[in-house]
């Protein structure tokens, strides 16, 4: 059993951290993971994304061509990375930033407005926290306890972030859990 | 100990560390910057020296003075800054002084591209320098066995007065793997004082002296002989490789090293499920190459592919090794765009529909 998902948005957006939670979890669950950044040529505040890979058995390839998710946080990430998910993957779309849906009928889609929720919760820099929320609800990668763990270890240093990205994090949970129901 | 979640970079530096180098002397080039990064703040903690030289040329010879002390040492770069340091390296290889040099590669030629390649396979295993000499070449496709290569690296450049190189691509640089290291890990060779090391001359033993100037030809002769005996043992003792699906029946066979064999690992596993049968052997010491292995992994199969992230630099060792007893194909990406394992499987299918076309041994 293999799971994998590029994230992709704006440098700054958290993105390469939520992906490294997400692998740091899976290894913590006994699990093989990778993780993979982009390192193009970039400049500030342009794209970022990285590719995370988590499985039962050792992890082959850890550059994806047709991820089973993508997540993504902007349009320039949408436009990207919608035409690789695999046919029965899941595309997640920040719908805060990003104002088109996506028009492919052979895969899963769910609208997530990562940045309004994390407003509403107060926690404006916690978008990438929902969005780790929901690709864990619908994909069941990792278990949401497991990352919850990661997220107090992960914030150890910033303990008033803590609840409010642990707040943010299963407001996505619930989103996604409801997507697959 | 516990398994960390790591960046390639950043264990290749701490498996350094856990060897016992002490000492690193670098200049920055993407995509291996976290291993002198990692190194610049990891060193003072355990009373070492990180050294930012001013170019390639000065790190490498500021390492072959530290290394002719007889103290560990390691330097790391990417394609470009290694050819820079070619010079020194055929010096130390000549000196027989023992280094860990790490290769994270990138694009070439020239200054290239920071994307992953493989080609400078030739530059590694061939020679790169000038003179008769051989590095002892490994190449990891994980970031654990970056870490555990650099620590066997540190044993075997000691054993055999040898620089030992790590060849991974960017791939190995930037990735994140879980890595553990043993804490009670023991040398995997026998490892004897290092009398012959430049450390102050006191009377008790017989001056060192670090050098790879012989002037009288039949001295420098019997010198070079001597070097190739040490190349011979390698040979004979440190060739290191593994096969998946070699205990089976197969019709293909992949020969594919570093990351470039994960992707074939996810293709064989794709190509399973439809029916076709594919097995891999993927050398993990480039010098010495696992030559007689491959003959073997190779007589169940039709033909054989071989897959890299160059024009085909491996491959002539993979003819030399089959001697054109097997028809040998193809497939590699250049310029730090990856061959996926779609691609991977497509070159099979066409291979086992004839339609591929053989690599000419002309």
């Amino acid at each position: 059993m293999q799971n994998d998902v590029i994230m992709a948005g704006f440098g700054g957006q958290g993105i390469l951290l939520i992906g490294k939670m997400l692998a740091y979890t899976g290894m913590q669950e006994g699990l093989e993971v990778s993780w993979m950044p982009s390192y193009g040529p970039e400049m500030r505040g342009g794209t970022a994304n990285c590719t995370v890979v988590i499985s039962d058995r050792p992890v082959g390839s850890p550059v994806i061509q047709s991820p089973r998710a993508v997540v993504a946080m902007n349009l320039p990430s949408l436009d990207k990375f919608e035409p690789m998910v695999r046919k029965g993957g899941l595309l997640l779309i920040n719908s805060s930033l990003i104002d088109r849906s996506s028009t492919r009928d052979d895969i899963r889609i769910l609208l997530v407005p990562a940045n309004d929720i994390a407003m509403e919760l107060k926690n404006p820099r916690g978008g990438n926290m929902v969005a780790l929320g929901a690709y864990v609800g619908s994909s069941h990668a990792v278990p949401i306890d497991a990352v919850e763990r990661v997220v107090r270890e992960t914030f150890s240093s910033k303990p008033q972030v803590i609840d409010a990205n642990i707040a943010a994090l299963h407001r996505g949970y619930e989103l996604g859990e409801q997507a697959v129901a | 100990m516990a398994k960390k979640l790591m960046k390639g970079s950043e264990a290749i530096g701490e498996a350094a560390v856990q060897a016992g180098c002490k000492l690193f002397y670098g200049y920055p080039i993407t995509p291996q910057n976290e291993i002198p990064e990692y190194m610049s703040h990891r060193l003072p903690q355990i009373g070492g020296t990180f050294v930012q030289a001013e170019s390639e040329v000065s790190a490498s010879n500021m390492l072959y003075g530290a290394a002719g002390s007889g103290e560990r040492v390691m330097t790391s770069s990417s394609s470009p800054g290694i050819s820079l340091m070619t010079e020194a390296i055929s010096y130390m290889a000549g000196s027989e002084l023992p280094v860990v040099l790490v290769n994270i590669m990138r694009a070439g030629p020239g200054l290239g591209g920071i994307l992953p390649s493989q080609a400078d396979y030739f530059q590694a295993t061939k020679g790169g320098g000038h003179g008769d000499y051989r590095l002892l070449v490994l190449a990891p496709w994980s970031v654990q066995e970056a870490a555990d290569l650099v620590q066997d690296g540190f044993d075997l450049a000691d054993h055999y007065r040898n620089p030992v190189m790590i060849l991974g691509d960017g791939l190995i640089g930037q990735m994140m793997e879980p890595v553990e290291f043993h804490k009670d890990r023991k040398p995997i060779k026998e490892l004897k004082e290092k009398i012959w090391a430049a450390t102050g001359y006191d009377g008790t033993r017989p001056r060192a002296i670090i050098n790879s100037l012989f002037l009288d030809p039949a001295t420098l002769e019997k010198h070079n002989h001597k070097l190739q005996a040490k190349y011979a043992e390698m040979t004979r003792d440190e060739i290191r490789y593994e096969t998946y699906g070699t205990d089976k029946d197969y019709d293909i066979l992949i020969v594919a090293y570093g990351t470039v064999a994960r992707v074939c690992s996810t293709a064989m596993e794709d190509l399973e499920a439809d029916g076709i049968k594919a097995a891999m052997i993927r050398p993990i010491s480039l010098f010495p190459f696992p030559y007689e292995a491959i003959r073997k992994a190779a007589d169940k199969a039709d033909a054989v592919l071989v897959v890299e992230l160059s024009a085909g630099q491996m491959i002539e060792d993979v003819r030399l090794a089959l001697e054109g007893n097997k028809p040998i194909h193809f497939h590699g990406r250049m310029g730090g765009m990856l061959a996926s394992p779609e691609e991977v499987m497509e070159k099979v299918k066409e291979i086992k529909a004839g339609k591929s076309q053989e690599v000419s041994h002309v």
